[in-house]
């Protein structure tokens, strides 16, 4: 009886043994290892090509030290998630990162950050960055936690094909909602078989339904999400209610998919893909990036979109103020508050985001550029036709109150829109359950009536 | 010769220590947490993520006041009772009975079909699934080679859609369980039963159901327990929606977690699902020990 156990003992001894041999030791003299996280989805490559070329140039200028690239495949949520559970724990958290703008100040007030001042100052190349996307990168206490890679706009994007054929003049550019309505019905008058004017709805398309839809509604009515100088949200707006009738209008009248379709988390792919190629859909709002599925090695290929698309920006409600509104998002990169390098991961960083590697991560993604020296480009600046008119869109955009409440709030916009355009409720219903659940969220202490 | 008695005594339970290390780390650990969790305002990120507070019952006071709690709550019932329990179940057994009254050539066809179901990782079913009910998909256009109505089923019916993927994915476990157990049903018995004049349902329901319900129990006990924890099936297919109409509990809870970063919240429900799970397990073990004597 005691060999079997002698052995079972010895057995789980050795297992014991191998285990521990699995931990990781400390690292030998010498070399230094830095991690670096980041998105990688088979449409969306330029981040890992930035990578790679700042990798072997800085392993090549820091000898013994090595970069240790890692990928996350998925979605912008779901690279979030993952980016989040590895910043929880310091064992798992990367030295540099990617990081959405949008989730900069939630992240600074967890504590994930290194605050990068004092490296900024030594780095000449930081004034070269433009002021409001500097901003992108401030938190609540003044301090810069993130680099900005590069920004956005939105505008409407529309078929010059889809418009010709319905006799509307070119280049079009509405000058109030009402002129979106009437052209989205012409459209429809003359082929039926075309979704004139669509807008992202719904909690399907998740943030693309505000950032590309609901925001600029709700921005030309004067109204906002959230009130800057009380810091307070906003409720019982009438521009929420207009905004979503507007919604309500374009989908009760056919003028934009079905609700059905609509919800299809993948929608946004039939609009680069299938829609806009063939000449099926007259116009949607869209990110300035929409060039970089179009373009040669773009995941929807069509040569000849720079004659058949163009762009206008986004009316507001009635005309009045700025005339335009265009919502910017856009990334950057942050380093690990806990990291044990915090000069070799700046290092890095700056080498990731020197003048060659922003400009051909810029013209890869197809992004507006953030540095004066990459906006100066030529290279840029004839990266496609529209270039120069969604960068113009920068001086009317606005950016989305980033607190740690946002991710919430946002959810419950794309439930008000998706309970007006399936008919569920109202507008006005919708509206005041949007105030409701906003109350819920934040506490009405800290909601606003405007 | 007492002392070496109890040390041989605690040396018996050597080779099991692996397996209780393993199911204690990977097992109660994670449940542990999740516990400690719902009990804490612990978020993804935001000033709450690295040092949550303790917050008592609020989490779950807050999911007795959540509409969307009592939905998913229905919907998880509906979910479990009509894909497992009544589909897998039932289509399991008929498939199993009529298979042992079938040709042989017949009933390896049928057989390697629902097992080829059961074969595919969960995540390749369900594309598989997505791609059947989506609106362009394979059962719109059958429909619409017969002429019929295409509904979009993930829109207008996506509990129908899901519970009846799982179905078509879980079958093979039910039918496999049911085929073994009837082949331990010694065909003395029915033939006796048939001999005082029994009829097929009759024999059915008198003398082979009776006799294979231990098996029964612990396939309705394993399937519940599965079909309860379905995630990956519902998420690929509709996501929860449209409107949360298909967002069972581990929806919710992926969802309050992870899309919504509320930690605490996310567990708390997760807790839940935990505690309906352990309903389940103990009654159908009490039904396994009754069915015993």
């Amino acid at each position: 009886m005691r060999g079997p156990a002698l052995k079972t003992m010895s057995l789980i001894a050795s297992a014991l043994v191998v285990l521990t041999a699995c931990t990781p030791g400390a690292p030998e003299d010498g070399s230094k290892t830095l991690k670096v996280v980041y998105q990688k989805t088979d449409s969306f490559t330029a981040l890992e090509t930035m990578f790679q070329a700042a990798k072997q140039e800085f392993e090549a200028a820091n000898q013994g030290v090595t970069v240790e690239l890692q990928p996350i495949q998925g979605n912008d949520d779901d690279y979030g998630t993952k980016l989040a559970l590895a910043l929880r724990s310091p064992s798992t958290a990367p030295d540099v990162f990617y990081e959405d703008t949008f989730k900069v100040r939630s992240d600074v007030d967890a504590g994930y950050l290194l605050k990068l001042d004092s490296h900024l100052e030594g780095w000449e190349d930081w004034d070269k960055f433009d002021d409001g996307a500097k901003a992108a990168g401030r938190a609540d206490d003044g301090g810069t936690y993130a680099v900005p890679l590069g920004t956005d706009t939105r505008a409407i994007w529309y078929n010059r094909k889809v418009f010709e054929a319905a006799g509307i003049t070119l280049p079009w550019q509405p000058r109030n909602w009402q002129e979106i309505l009437d052209t989205a019905r012409k459209i429809k008058a003359n082929d039926p078989s075309v979704v004139p004017f669509n807008m992202y709805a719904g909690k399907g398309t998740g943030e693309g339904t505000v950032m590309q839809g609901f925001y600029e509604l709700l921005y030309g009515t004067g109204s906002m999400l959230y009130d800057e100088e009380t810091k307070k949200w906003v409720v019982g707006s009438a521009g929420f209610t207009d905004s979503l009738a507007f919604l309500k209008t374009l989908y009760d009248e056919g003028l934009a998919v079905t609700p059905a379709e609509a919800l299809d988390a993948n929608v946004w792919k039939k609009v680069f893909g299938e829609w806009f190629p063939n000449a099926k859909l007259g116009a949607t709002v869209e990110g300035s990036y929409a060039p970089s599925f179009w373009q040669d090695g773009g995941s929807y290929e069509w040569p000849g979109y720079e004659q058949d698309m163009g762009v206008a920006p986004f009316p507001t409600q009635d005309g009045g103020g700025p005339g335009a509104v265009s919502m910017s998002g856009g990334w950057t990169l942050a380093i690990g508050a806990g990291t044990k390098e915090p000069d070799l991961a700046f290092s890095f960083l700056s080498t990731a985001m020197n003048r060659d590697n922003s400009l051909a991560f810029t013209l890869d993604s197809s992004q507006i550029a953030v540095r004066s020296d990459v906006a100066e480009d030529s290279g840029y600046q004839s990266a496609n036709p529209f270039v120069k008119d969604v960068s113009e869109l920068v001086s009317v955009t606005r950016y989305r109150p980033a607190t740690s409440d946002y991710p919430r709030i946002s959810a419950a916009v794309q439930e008000a829109t998706e309970a007006v355009i399936t008919g569920a409720r109202s507008p006005e219903q919708a509206a005041s359950d949007y105030d409701a659940a906003v109350a819920d969220i934040v506490g009405g202490d800290n909601t606003i009536r405007k | 010769m007492a002392a070496q008695t109890g040390v041989r005594g605690l040396l018996r339970y050597l080779p099991v220590l692996p397996a209780v290390v393993l199911l204690a780390v990977f097992l109660a650990g994670p449940v542990l947490w999740a516990l400690h969790a719902s009990f804490t305002n612990a978020g993804l990120t935001g000033r709450n993520a690295r040092n949550p507070d303790w917050i008592g019952l609020e989490n779950y006071q807050r999911l007795l006041v959540d509409p969307v709690f009592p939905l998913s709550l229905g919907l998880t019932v509906l979910f479990v009772l009509g894909s497992a329990v009544l589909g897998q179940n039932l289509l399991g057994l008929a498939l199993a009975v009529l298979m042992r009254r079938a040709r042989r050539a017949v009933s390896a066809v049928v057989g390697t079909t629902v097992v080829a179901a059961w074969v595919l990782p969960e995540i390749v079913a369900a594309f598989a699934a997505y791609a059947y009910f989506s609106r362009d998909g394979t059962l719109n256009q059958l429909l619409g080679g017969l002429g019929l109505d295409q509904p979009d089923w993930l829109y207008s019916w996506p509990m129908a859609a899901v519970v009846l993927a799982n179905i078509w994915r879980g079958t093979a476990f039910s039918m496999l369980v049911y085929r073994a157990a009837l082949n331990d049903v010694p065909s003395e018995v029915a033939e006796a039963a048939q001999m005082d004049g029994a009829g097929g349902w009759q024999r059915l329901a008198y003398i082979t159901l009776p006799m294979i319900r231990g098996s029964i129990a612990t396939n309705l006990m394993l399937i519940t327990l599965q079909t309860l924890a379905v995630f990956t099936l519902i998420w690929v297919m509709t996501a929860g929606g449209p409107a949360n109409a298909s967002s069972t509990l581990p929806i919710l809870a992926y969802q309050e977690a992870f899309r919504f970063g509320d930690i605490g919240y996310g567990t708390a429900v997760a807790t839940v699902l935990i505690l309906i799970g352990a309903v389940f397990g103990a009654v159908y073990i009490r039904l396994l020990r009754e069915s015993k004597r």
